[in-house]
């Protein structure tokens, strides 16, 4: 592990200092600015298109009474939805593969995401409920799967390797049953499983936007502050227990945050593909350290989502193809060049 | 009972078929069984025997192909988690698949076996290259061929979005099902499955020598990188003609493997003929009880499997031995 050489000790009065982590921090605003500039855009972005201007004035409260309906009611909402799931998705899988210890160890692989899918599904299939039940069923589906992934990993604690396969155990499991599941529903339901299946922003309003935005206010900084602790723990249990780190407590901690950022993302949006695996990636090749990279993946999740969303759009008409069509093939792609590459400095 | 076994498990295998021909949603007699397979007069009871055996037989071959196919895996790869629908080779063949009925048109399994034999090549050999060389542990392997799985079943998925149709064929070839069986399909496959089951046999002994690690294994004077290439042509033909035929079926090469190794040894000369019986009993097993437990319509093979196969899988996990080899 190579010491970053940017970061800066900042002290305080009365004896506490923080260090700071110049370079991580300017990829974090850096990020967190392209991802609410491709908010902007996106909210522009539809048959009736606004230029990015306007939709500032209109944010600001000076638009005109259409504007104000266009991007208060039908596109804010969308907007907001898409950098919040983006962000939850991006330091969840951030969690994820810290604490599993591997670039590939995401809620897509573990079978979170398939137990969502698994809830959604059985409201959509078998009680045929509306978006908010579906919304309930996966957030269910996905809380009870991460318990479970947990509960059966656990032997004298938690250890990665046995997380991940657990977890792919669990998800073999459960893309059978929602296999099945999809063959027992008529074809008007099994389409419109398939497309929440793959994770969509289409029709999300602000009852989207209000429970997800409180569950990142109280997360988001419990996460934040057992940052110190992960990158401890990056080193092995045994150097992190013996630096003072309370490990096992830790990782629970840290484990139900990323379960809930994922499940509570997931029901909003359906299990948008990839951008868990992704984001923290591409966050750490910008910041170039080998920590967790928290904040920067949070960011980075945000515009991934935001900007894949405004993709899909822009290519194929409003509407047309769900985002996570296009996170599947971009991130399927990435997969393919991280796994060489990864291999090639042995790192999977 | 080294000498009576492989007798016992045939015998095992025949009563399972038996078994499989009798019950459904219409419940045969022995008697109508015997009368449907050989004096067939096309009473009612003969017709749905004549169903059930086409369904029974691709039940019979599937299964010995996966656990073939799991076999040569796990000494292939070093890794006793390895199977054909866990690394992702299942997953290849059915991208494969469902690109051929989409977009170019292709209907009939003559056309589409060639597709699903080029999409689990093109899996196998991405998996071997990660895990051919050294330092691929069990973890790594698995969830590299999760992490491709999953990219794979998303691409399915937007296939399906995007047309209604396909949606309506393909979300029933997805789960894994013997029900649409027919002489036809068998009749296609069957000249690849027993190409591959050949080659798997006939590696055996080079791929004990492969066992013992590399070096050992060149000091014995084995052809490291043709039995290599061999055994994953071998995997790769004999799960790509399952798949198509059946569609992905998950586990069956993961647990019949190991539930073999526990009496036999690691010996694969005796592994394998153990394997290629005792995998049909599996698949067969769980094709049963899916036409039984979930009257009056059924439980598709594949999702049977999975249920099963999941648990044992997590309980290999737990065993610390085993995930950290």
């Amino acid at each position: 592990m190579k010491t970053p050489t940017e970061s800066r000790a900042v002290r305080m009065p009365g004896g506490l200092s923080l260090r700071l982590d110049v370079r991580a921090l300017a990829v974090a605003v850096l990020l967190a600015a392209a991802a609410l500039a491709a908010g902007v855009l996106l909210v522009g972005t539809g048959d009736a298109k606004i230029a990015p201007a306007d939709v500032l004035r209109t944010l600001a409260g000076n638009g005109t009474a259409y504007q104000n309906f266009i991007v208060d009611e039908l596109r804010l909402p969308r907007v907001l939805v898409g950098l919040l799931v983006g962000a939850a998705l991006g330091l969840g899988g951030a969690l994820f593969q810290a604490v599993s210890r591997n670039p590939l160890g995401s809620p897509d692989v573990l079978g979170l995401s398939q137990g969502s899918a698994a809830g959604a599904l059985v409201v959509i299939v078998l009680l045929s409920g509306s978006a908010a039940q579906v919304t309930a069923g996966a957030l269910a589906g996905g809380l009870v799967t991460g318990a479970l992934i947990h509960l059966l990993a656990w032997r004298q604690g938690v250890h990665g390797y046995r997380l991940v396969l657990v977890g792919i155990g669990i998800s073999a499991i459960l893309t059978a049953v929602n296999g099945y599941l999809l063959t027992k529903a008529d074809l008007v339901d099994a389409a419109r499983a398939v497309v929440w299946m793959t994770g969509s922003l289409n029709g999300r309003d602000w009852t989207q936007v209000w429970p997800l935005l409180g569950l990142c206010v109280v997360v988001v900084p419990v996460v934040l502050g057992h940052a110190r602790a992960l990158r401890m723990m990056e080193m092995g249990d045994d150097a992190a227990s013996a630096l003072g780190v309370p490990v096992q407590r830790t990782r629970l901690v840290l484990m139900t945050a990323a379960v809930l950022l994922t499940a509570a993302a997931t029901a909003a949006a359906g299990p948008v593909s990839f951008v868990a695996l992704t984001a923290p990636q591409l966050a750490r090749r910008l910041t170039r350290s080998p920590g967790p990279n928290l904040l920067p993946s949070l960011c980075m999740g945000a515009l991934l989502l935001v900007a894949a969303d405004w993709a899909s759009q822009r290519a194929f008409g409003a509407d047309q193809l769900p985002v996570g069509v296009v996170t599947g093939v971009l991130g399927g792609a990435y997969l393919l060049w991280l796994l060489v590459t990864e291999r090639r400095a042995g790192r999977i | 009972m080294r000498a009576f076994g492989l007798p016992l498990s045939v015998a095992v295998l025949v009563v399972v078929a038996l078994v499989s021909i009798a019950v459904g949603a219409k419940g045969l007699s022995p008697d109508q069984v015997w009368h449907g397979l050989f004096h067939d007069t096309g009473t009612y009871g003969d017709v749905v025997v004549g169903e059930r055996r086409a369904r029974t037989v691709l039940g019979l071959l599937a299964g010995a192909a996966l656990g073939l196919s799991g076999t040569v895996l796990q000494a292939l790869t070093r890794n006793p988690l390895a199977d054909p629908g866990l690394l992702g080779i299942n997953a290849g063949a059915s991208a494969a698949v469902v690109t051929a009925i989409t977009f170019l048109g292709v209907t009939s399994i003559t056309g589409y076996v060639w597709f699903a034999f080029a999409g689990a090549a093109a899996v196998g050999a991405l998996v071997w290259f990660l895990g051919g060389s050294r330092g691929a542990t069990p973890v790594r392997l698995a969830l590299a061929g999760t992490a491709i799985s999953a990219a794979l079943y998303g691409y399915i998925q937007a296939v399906m979005i995007m047309d209604d149709a396909a949606l309506g064929r393909m979300r029933f070839w997805t789960v894994g099902s013997l029900a649409s069986a027919s002489d036809g399909t068998i009749v296609r496959v069957l000249p690849f499955l027993a190409a591959g089951t050949l080659l798997a046999l006939g590696l055996a002994r080079p791929l004990n020598a492969v066992a013992l690690g590399d070096d050992t294994a060149r000091a014995l004077g084995a052809h490291l990188n043709r039995t290599r290439a061999l055994a994953m042509l071998a995997a790769t033909v004999l799960s790509g003609a399952a798949t198509a035929a059946c569609g992905p079926i998950v586990f069956v090469g993961l647990m019949v493997p190991y539930a073999v190794r526990s009496f036999t040894g690691p010996d694969l000369r005796r592994v394998m003929p153990y394997a290629a019986v005792l995998s049909p009993v599996l698949l067969l097993g769980a094709d049963i009880v899916g036409r039984v437990a979930a009257r009056p319509s059924e439980l598709q093979v594949g999702i049977v499997t999975a249920i099963i196969g999941g648990p044992v899988f997590i309980h290999l996990v737990r065993r610390r031995r085993t995930a950290r080899l």
